[in-house]
């Protein structure tokens, strides 16, 4: 089958975060900070020809049992620094990084978002996050002033803030004729106002329209609230589905919700977080990521893991023996903060009983347990097979391509790129060269960008 | 052996300090918001082996009114991030300090401590910032968080400078601002990470200390969520025309720009930003003096006469500043560098009237004949901006000793 009736792929790489998917243990694993690591894996997603680099933010150190969380990777850079830093050394490939719309404002992060566009020739995105949190607050001007309900609302109008101001240059205002002495064709460029719940600003934007006018914009969420933001707003969504019917019913789900908006399906793209093992064969690779799995789910980190969802202390359990017999603590999770997994578990007394189930019925200690339950990686084989199901996966709609969240830092990516991609090349179902230079080219984007008074907060109330 | 105390910089702006410069045969008006245009001129100024370069910024557009906006459409109006312009450079340069400038009046200390402790991570040892107060109304109506009086300092030059004046104030704010930053810097300490696979441990925690600043205007817990940047402590500037900003200076920098117009100035400002590091309690620290210039500088005298002349002309009239005006040669300039650093100051931040051409007389011209009377570095002597200005690495405040 010829590329041009395949379906093509899209493949981003993210950089290895601050959880326990991260092996920081391994004789492989460099800096998480050196800037030669962002650097060595930018270049091999380039070289791979991904369509962008994804780095997340997370703005207070995490806790649990009121103590800084210190079994997973602690400390990364600030997202828009390090991100311009890296247009200096990659050309094509996207770069894409979290920014929280709680403790920033917009008219500083679209003048930052705006720069690194400037500055990349065109390649910035941008993942929206909204926390409501005091735990987080406490390292920011306002504190915790934002109430949950509003969580969204905050989100939406700081997105639609900033696109006034991204969309109050129009692009064609600098003239800088030298002999004439006019610099400016508009004497009002880049003004905007914005009055909402959340923002009352007007003024000048100080920066003018960049390449792509508005950077990418990615959105994570995943309840219905979430999904409703993405078909409004975003132009590729994160989500976790790892299976192909899981796949295909969000993707059908959130594909369907598009119309309502005056977009096409094709105006936003659907990429899973994903994670891989290879080997030569699938039973090395299988081996390997038993390896991997013991890694990450360390005795110690087992131990927290299981406090998450008990929401008490357990630190005088063998990691090595049987779940507790005692009950979670019901209510507010208190054992863990600034992480948002803790919120997966909805029913903590059920969840309980399925592990005891499964450890009782397996014969599992609490560690293999916590293996069990939290950490199996979403694609294991040879090079062929994970590109087989790669493939499939994108060909039969079930997602748009995949975010590849690797294990080890920097070097996680290079096997993938060497022995993945060229697969999918061959098949013609992923580019071998970038044929834009904009990520929106890159992701078949077209310049007709979500209307811009699309995320209001009362549409959805 | 050349003499390792006189420091040069070079302040970056648009297309030059003069407002006709985008108008001159060898500007680049249309590439101010460009990647290229930037790194040219970062790596002109290293290699004229510059201490470091500064970047101007500001959150509102830029205008000719120090009190708000213009609606003037001949001037160069549209600006980038100077932080993100820095970072965008760092990787293709090797040796030259970057000290974009950041407001502090509405920014949040803890985004701008760990984005510059991320342009020294990218930099591997070369970042600075310069701090600024905004007091302007209308760059507060872009943030809309809290209203801002305008500021009438021609009217009551006196009264806002007091204690609990507007103007002192938010120097106060920006005092507590680099408190924030520099704790928070030192919020890890250097071996943190330990990476212990007996405990199962990446960091010790007890290596990673909360800040708990409380102040007016905010309060800040930490720890950073970046460790403790390779300078230990990036290099924290000030610019400073009158006592309040004198007094950040000596509180809180540890290079001060400050604006006299000859060297009897010189000697009278160092006295009061040394009088106010005194009062800090910092008399033993270093803390850098360079004085600022805006340079119009050619091979000969009246061809850089001629230059100005032909600048004012399209600007309509002389061409004036907060700082010095020089015109002449990189060599009448190079008399004028000696004698300001005679009189204490540690050298000079140099605006270049017009770029790259101003830029280019200064490492081309003005660096050779400081270097031909043994006055200046003629290869660097470190690869980290404190290294070059002969700042130590810091002690971490937090660590046990």
């Amino acid at each position: 089958m010829s590329s041009s009736t395949r379906k093509q792929i899209h493949l981003a790489a993210h950089f290895p975060g601050v959880n326990n998917t991260t092996v920081w243990s391994d004789p492989d694993a460099g800096s998480h900070i050196d800037f030669r690591s962002f650097v060595h894996l930018a270049q091999t997603a380039e070289r791979a020809k991904f369509d962008f680099l994804f780095l997340a933010e997370g703005l207070r150190l995490r806790e649990q049992n009121g103590l800084i969380y210190d079994l997973d990777v602690v400390g990364r850079p600030d997202t828009l620094t390090v991100l311009t830093a890296l247009a200096a050394v990659t050309e094509r490939l996207g770069l894409a990084g979290t920014i929280n719309s709680t403790f920033n404002e917009p008219y500083d992060i679209a003048r930052q978002f705006a720069t690194l566009d400037h500055l990349s020739a065109g390649r910035a995105a941008w993942n929206v996050v909204t926390s409501w949190d005091e735990f987080t607050g406490e390292n920011f001007r306002r504190g915790g002033f934002l109430p949950k309900e509003k969580r969204y609302l905050r989100a939406k109008e700081f997105l639609a803030a900033t696109w006034a101001l991204f969309d109050s240059w129009r692009g064609d205002e600098i003239v800088a004729d030298a002999e004439s002495g006019v610099f400016l064709a508009d004497p009002d460029a880049g003004r905007f106002a914005v009055h909402s719940d959340q923002f009352d600003i007007s003024g000048r934007f100080a920066v003018p329209r960049s390449p792509q006018t508005r950077p990418v914009i990615l959105q994570a969420g995943d309840s219905d609230e979430g999904r409703e933001f993405a078909a409004s707003s975003a132009d590729a969504i994160f989500s976790r589905h790892g299976t192909l019917d899981a796949g295909r019913e969000f993707y059908a789900d959130v594909k369907g919700r598009l119309a309502r908006y005056g977009r096409s399906p094709e105006e936003l793209k659907i990429l899973p977080a994903a994670t891989f093992v290879l080997g030569d064969t699938a039973a090395e690779a299988e081996e390997r990521a038993d390896h991997v799995r013991h890694q990450q789910v360390s005795g110690q980190t087992a131990i927290k893991f299981l406090e998450q969802l008990w929401n008490r202390d357990l630190s005088s359990y063998d990691p090595d023996g049987p779940l507790p017999t005692v009950d979670p603590q019901v209510g507010e999770n208190t054992i863990a903060r600034g992480r948002a997994s803790v919120r997966m578990y909805r029913d903590p007394l059920a969840t309980a009983r399925e592990w005891r189930a499964l450890a009782d019925d397996k014969q599992l200690s609490i560690r293999e347990l916590i293996i069990a339950v939290t950490a199996r990686q979403s694609f294991i084989g040879t090079a062929a097979q994970v590109a087989d199901t790669i493939d499939e996966f994108v060909q039969t709609d079930a997602s748009d391509g995949f975010v590849l969240v690797p294990h080890i830092t920097p070097g996680g990516l290079d096997e993938f790129a060497d022995t993945v991609v060229p697969l999918l090349q061959e098949r013609g179902s992923f580019r071998t060269e970038y044929e834009g230079t904009t990520l929106r080219e890159h992701l078949g984007l077209s310049d007709a960008r979500p209307p811009l008074d699309a995320p209001t907060g009362a549409a959805l109330s | 052996m050349p003499d390792p105390s006189l420091h040069l910089a070079v302040a970056l702006e648009g297309a030059g300090w003069h407002p006709a410069a985008w108008r001159e045969p060898c500007a680049r008006p249309t590439e101010l918001l460009t990647a290229g245009y930037w790194t040219d001129l970062v790596r002109e100024a290293e290699a004229g082996l510059l201490d470091l370069v500064t970047i101007e910024d500001s959150l509102a557009l830029q205008s000719s009114s120090p009190a708000g906006p213009d609606d003037r459409t001949d001037q160069v109006r549209g600006r980038l991030d100077a932080v993100l312009i820095a970072a965008r450079v760092a990787p293709l340069t090797g040796h030259i300090g970057l000290v974009p400038t950041t407001v502090v009046t509405h920014t949040e200390p803890f985004h701008a401590s760990k984005a510059i402790a991320t342009l020294d991570y990218v930099s591997t040892g070369r970042a600075g910032i310069r701090v600024r107060v905004s007091s302007r109304p209308d760059e507060a109506a872009l943030f809309g968080r809290r209203d801002i009086p305008p500021l009438r300092l021609e009217d009551r030059p006196d009264d806002t400078d007091v204690p609990g004046g507007p103007l002192a104030e938010l120097f106060d704010e920006a005092a507590d601002y680099v408190e924030v930053i520099r704790r928070l810097w030192d919020s890890w300490e250097d071996d943190a990470e330990i990476r212990d696979a007996a405990t199962g441990r990446f960091v010790d925690r007890d290596k990673l200390h909360y800040i708990d600043f409380a102040g007016q205007q905010f309060s800040v817990r930490g720890p950073s969520i970046t460790p403790r940047p390779p300078q230990g402590q990036p290099v924290v500037s000030a610019l400073g025309h009158r006592t309040v900003a004198y007094r950040l200076i000596g509180r809180a920098a540890d290079l001060g720009f400050v604006t006299p117009h000859n060297e009897a100035e010189a000697r009278t400002i160092l006295a009061e930003v040394r009088a106010e590091q005194a009062a800090a309690g910092r008399a033993d620290d270093t803390v850098h003096v360079l004085g600022d210039v805006v340079v119009f500088l050619d091979d000969d005298e009246s061809a850089a006469r001629d230059r100005k002349g032909r600048l004012d002309t399209r600007l309509g009239r002389d061409y004036i500043s907060d700082a010095h005006v020089f015109t002449g040669t990189p060599a009448q300039l190079a008399d004028l560098v000696q004698l300001w650093h005679e009189a204490g100051l540690s050298g000079v931040r140099l605006r270049p009237a017009t770029l790259p051409h101003d830029l280019e007389q200064i490492t081309r011209g003005l660096v050779p004949e400081l270097q031909r009377r043994g006055a200046f570095r003629t290869a660097y002597e470190a690869d980290t901006l404190r290294g070059l200005l002969g700042l130590p690495r810091p002690a971490n405040r937090y660590a046990a000793v």
